[in-house]
C-alpha cells in the first residue's frame, strides 16, 4: 500500500498577516507557519494505515519555498517514509487546476494506491486540489471524509453531508481521498522520529510551467458593515457592561 | 453572454443555497445583458423544475437518467459536464454545498476550466466578472478574476445573497439528453443516513452560549457551561472543540453541525471560521469574547469584548448568581 499525502504549510491561526503595500499577498517573513490542520489529520490517518497493514509505504508531497522544508521534516519526524517537495514561490499563486496540474506531474510515475490530502487550505481555503488531481489521474475521489477502512483493492469512507448526515462510499483504489478534521487523533513526533527524520529522504523538484486560470487581484480587510458595539475597560467594568447589555439591549431577562 | 446554474436537490426541493445562486446569476445577467439557464438533475427532476420554472429565468434545463436517480461524484461531473459541452455558457453559478465541493472539482478538471469557490460578492469590472472570497480563515478578503477563455464555475458561500430577493417569472422546462454510462462510475454509495444528536436541538435554542478553542482545554469546558447554566442557555461549541474530543458532536453549530438563530448567541473564544459562521450568523443577537480583537467573529458580532474568556467568564457567572 502506497499512500501519497498531500500537506500544505499555512500561517497559524493566532499568526499576525500583514498585508503588503501592492495588496497582492501578505509580508511572508512576519508569518508563524504550521502545517494545516486537516492535512496533520490525513497524514495520521495514513500513518495508521500503513501500521494496521503492517506494509507500505507514506509518502509526503508539498508545494511551495524553501520556508515549507519544515512542515515536511515535521511529518517525517511522525512517520513519513520520504518526501517530494515541489519547490515554487507560491505567493499570490491561487489557481488550484495549476497546483493540481503540478503534483500530478510528479505523482504519475509513483503509483500511488491512495492519495490523501486535507479538505481545505486555511490560507486560501480553495478546497479542491484532491478531487482535481484525483480527476486528472483517473482515480475515484470522495471528499469530507470523516472515517476510512481500507479492504483488498478498495477504501470504504464515511463521508460528511451536510446538516448532520453522513453516507458511507466504497472506492477501488487507486483513489483520492479529501480528509475532514477530527476523523483521529494526530500524534506529536518522538525524539527518536526527530532524529530519524534528519536521514529522510527530501527528493526537491523544479515545477513545470503552468498559466493561471484565476489571479488574485487584491487583498484587503474586511470591510464590515455591522456596528460593533465594543466594551471596554477593566475586566469587572467589561462584566457589568455585559449584564446591563444583556438586560437593557438585548433583554432577556 | 449566457449563465448557467446547477440547481441542487434538498429533498425534493431546491438547496437553499440554489436559490441564492439564482440571485447572482440574475445580477450577472442584468449586468452584461445575458440569459440564464438553470439545471436540474436526478430522481426529482419533474418538481424541481416546476419549482424553477417560477423563477425569473430564460429555460430551465432538466435532466434525468437512471444512474443520476441517487449523487455520486462521478455521474453528476459527468452529466454537468455534458451540459456545458451543449449549452456553451459563460458562467456556471453553483451554491458552495458540501456536495458542490464533492463533484465540481471533476467538472473543472474535465474541462480544463477554473472553479472559482466559496465567494461571497460578485461584481463586474470592465465586462468581466469580479468574486469575492474569503480567505486566510475569513480574516482577510480577496478580489479575483478569470484568466483565459469560458467557461467558468463559481461557486457561492451559503448566505451570500438572500433567496428572497430571487426574481419571480416563468421559464420554459426542456428535457435534456446526455449519455451516461455505469462503468463511468467509480464508487458505490450506500444510503445517507443521520447520526443521533444527543437529544440536543440547538436550532430552538433562545439562548446560546457557544465556545471554540479559546476555552484552552476540555478542563476549562465547565467555565463555559457553568455561564450556560447562569443565563438558562444551551452550551454549543465550534469544531475544533468537538474535533478534540472536549464536547460531543451534538453541541456544533456550523456547516457540519446544527444551524441556529437564538436571541443571543455569546462566542466564548471562537474566532469565527466561515464554516462555524454560516451556523450562526442569522442570530438575533451576537455577543462575542476573544482575547484578539482581529478575530473574524468581530465582524458578525453585535457586541464585542476583547478579554480573555479564562478571566471574563468565571467573573461574569459569579456576578449573574
Amino acid at each position: 500500500m502506497k499512500i501519497a499525502v498531500l500537506v500544505k504549510q499555512v500561517p497559524g491561526s493566532e499568526s499576525p498577516l500583514p498585508i503588503n503595500s501592492d495588496q497582492k499577498w501578505v509580508d511572508e517573513n512576519t508569518i508563524a507557519y504550521i502545517m494545516n490542520e486537516s492535512d496533520n489529520y490525513a497524514l495520521e490517518e495514513a500513518l495508521q494505515i500503513r501500521e494496521s497493514k503492517g506494509e507500505g509505504e507514506v509518502v509526503v508531497i508539498s508545494l511551495g519555498p524553501v520556508r515549507i522544508q519544515k512542515v515536511i521534516r515535521e511529518a517525517l519526524a511522525k512517520g513519513a517514509d520520504r518526501a517530494i517537495h515541489i519547490q515554487m514561490d507560491t505567493q499570490s499563486e491561487i489557481d488550484p487546476l495549476s497546483t493540481a496540474s503540478h503534483f500530478v506531474n510528479v505523482m504519475k510515475e509513483e503509483g500511488f494506491d491512495l492519495v490523501f490530502s486535507g479538505l481545505q487550505s486555511d490560507d486560501i481555503g480553495m478546497g479542491q486540489t484532491g478531487v482535481l488531481i484525483g480527476e486528472l489521474m483517473g482515480m475515484a475521489t470522495a471528499s469530507l471524509a470523516i472515517k476510512t477502512e481500507v479492504g483488498d483493492g478498495y477504501i470504504k469512507v464515511k463521508r460528511e453531508l451536510e446538516a448532520g448526515w453522513f453516507q458511507w462510499v466504497k472506492l477501488s483504489l487507486p483513489a483520492s481521498i479529501s480528509i475532514q478534521s477530527g476523523l483521529n487523533t494526530p500524534r506529536y513526533p518522538s525524539l527518536k522520529g526527530i532524529m530519524g527524520a534528519k536521514k529522510k529522504e527530501i527528493k526537491v523538484v523544479e515545477p513545470n510551467k503552468n498559466e493561471s486560470k484565476q489571479t488574485l487581484e487584491k487583498i484587503y480587510l474586511p470591510n464590515s458593515d455591522k456596528q460593533t458595539v465594543m466594551i471596554e475597560g477593566s475586566i469587572d467594568q467589561m462584566v457589568e457592561k455585559l449584564i446591563d447589555t444583556f438586560r437593557n439591549d438585548i433583554k432577556i431577562f | 453572454m449566457k449563465t448557467l446554474i446547477i440547481l441542487e436537490d434538498n429533498n425534493g426541493k431546491i438547496h437553499r443555497m440554489g436559490l441564492e445562486s439564482i440571485v447572482a446569476a440574475q445580477k450577472i445577467a442584468s449586468a452584461l445583458k445575458g440569459s440564464i439557464q438553470a439545471v436540474v438533475i436526478g430522481q426529482n427532476a419533474d418538481t424541481l423544475a416546476d419549482e424553477a420554472a417560477s423563477y425569473k429565468l430564460d429555460e430551465v434545463l432538466k435532466i434525468k437518467d437512471p444512474l443520476l436517480d441517487n449523487y455520486s461524484a462521478d455521474g453528476y461531473a459527468e452529466a454537468v459536464k455534458q451540459v456545458i459541452d451543449q449549452e456553451n455558457p459563460d458562467y456556471v453559478l453553483f451554491g458552495h454545498s458540501y456536495q458542490v465541493r464533492d463533484y465540481a472539482p471533476k467538472v473543472s478538471a474535465k474541462l480544463m476550466k477554473p472553479f472559482l469557490v466559496d465567494n461571497v460578492a460578485v461584481s463586474i469590472d470592465n465586462g468581466k466578472v469580479v468574486l469575492t472570497k474569503q480567505m486566510f480563515n475569513a480574516k482577510l478578503f480577496s478580489d479575483i478574476k478569470t484568466n483565459g477563455d469560458s467557461p467558468f464555475l463559481i461557486s457561492f458561500q451559503s448566505a451570500a445573497f438572500s433567496s428572497d430577493a430571487a426574481n419571480k417569472g416563468s421559464a420554459v422546462i426542456k428535457e435534456l439528453n446526455i449519455n451516461i454510462e455505469a462503468s463511468m462510475i467509480k464508487t458505490e454509495s450506500e444510503a445517507p443516513f443521520k447520526e443521533q444528536a444527543g437529544g440536543i436541538d440547538l436550532t430552538a435554542a433562545d439562548l446560546i452560549v457557544s465556545v471554540g478553542r479559546g476555552i484552552g482545554k476540555e478542563e476549562n469546558i465547565p467555565i463555559a457551561q457553568d455561564l450556560a447554566t447562569a443565563l438558562g442557555a444551551e452550551l454549543a461549541s465550534s469544531r475544533p472543540v468537538v474535533d478534540a474530543g472536549w464536547l460531543p458532536s451534538a453541541h456544533q453549530v456550523g456547516s457540519s453541525g446544527q444551524s441556529v438563530s437564538p436571541k443571543m448567541y455569546l462566542a466564548l473564544g471562537i474566532s469565527g471560521a466561515i464554516q462555524h459562521m454560516v451556523g450562526m450568523k442569522g442570530s438575533k443577537n451576537i455577543v462575542a469574547i476573544n482575547k484578539d480583537p482581529e478575530a473574524p467573529i468581530f465582524e458578525v458580532a453585535d457586541y464585542g469584548v476583547v478579554a480573555d474568556v479564562l478571566e471574563l467568564v468565571p467573573k461574569l457567572t459569579e456576578a449573574l448568581q
